[in-house]
């Protein structure tokens, strides 16, 4: 008995969770496409700074955008 | 649970997506769409371009290629309205003041409609800004162009033009 409400639950609770979910069309991408949703609202600014910080630390990690192995030297 | 419930509940949960699956084929008629001035006014129908050649654009303030698109179109209107071209400039922005704000920096000097009730974009199922299509005089969908890039202008004159040379009478 517990097990077929808890079941239902489960299902009526699925379905709740998942109508929350809408796509977002083409058209409705207006707030999106606004400047200060980018996630880097700045891009040269940000590569010249993990530029600078990989040649600093020695070592490029995975943010590193140029290609080289941290001397600094590319 | 049974296998009768998981299939069930998956059912109910596949018609509780959001998706719409309408979308315009190419050789079939245009949805019907429902259109007014930009800030409301008097609804003008699709259906009633019907006749001439029709290039529907999707567009809204916040995208740039849909101002690159524009001087093409004036220049399409300032040309080939003459010989039944009919442009019609749907815009889908939320609101009518970021339109507003978009043509006088962008002057248009085609048909500019705003979507009523956001079901002509569904309609055609647009899948990108701008989506322009071209519906022939008889109303039927015959060329569907997605994005604009200037490089594609002339290939989209050549279709406009064949459209244009096709008699209103022959289907």
């Amino acid at each position: 008995m517990i097990l077929k409400v808890s079941g239902f639950f489960l299902r009526l609770s699925l379905l709740v969770l998942v109508s929350g979910c809408t796509s977002v069309q083409p058209w409705e991408r207006g707030t999106l496409a606004k400047p200060h949703m980018a996630l880097q609202p700045f891009p040269s600014q940000t590569a010249l700074r993990e530029h600078i910080y990989g040649s600093r630390e020695s070592a490029s990690g995975s943010t590193a955008s140029a290609g080289g192995g941290g001397c600094g030297c590319y | 649970m049974t296998l009768r419930h998981w299939i069930i509940s998956g059912l109910l949960l596949l018609g509780d997506s959001h998706i719409s699956l309408a979308e315009v084929v190419l050789g079939q008629a245009a949805p019907s769409c429902s259109l007014s001035k930009i800030g409301g006014g008097a609804e003008k129908k699709l259906d009633s371009f019907k006749g001439q050649v029709v290039y529907v654009d999707f567009w809204a303030s916040w995208c740039g290629p849909c101002a690159q698109s524009f001087p093409f179109m004036n220049q399409l209107h300032r040309e080939l309205s003459s010989k039944g071209l009919a442009i019609v400039g749907v815009n889908l922005d939320e609101k009518a003041a970021d339109a507003a704000g978009f043509l006088t920096k962008t002057p248009a000097h085609f048909e500019i409609l705003a979507d009523v009730g956001g079901s002509c974009p569904q309609g055609f199922g647009v899948k990108a800004m701008p989506s322009s299509y071209l519906i022939d005089r008889h109303g039927v969908v015959r060329h569907i162009h997605l994005g604009f890039k200037p490089s594609e202008t002339e290939a989209l004159r050549k279709e406009i033009d064949a459209l244009l040379l096709e008699a209103a009478s022959t289907p």
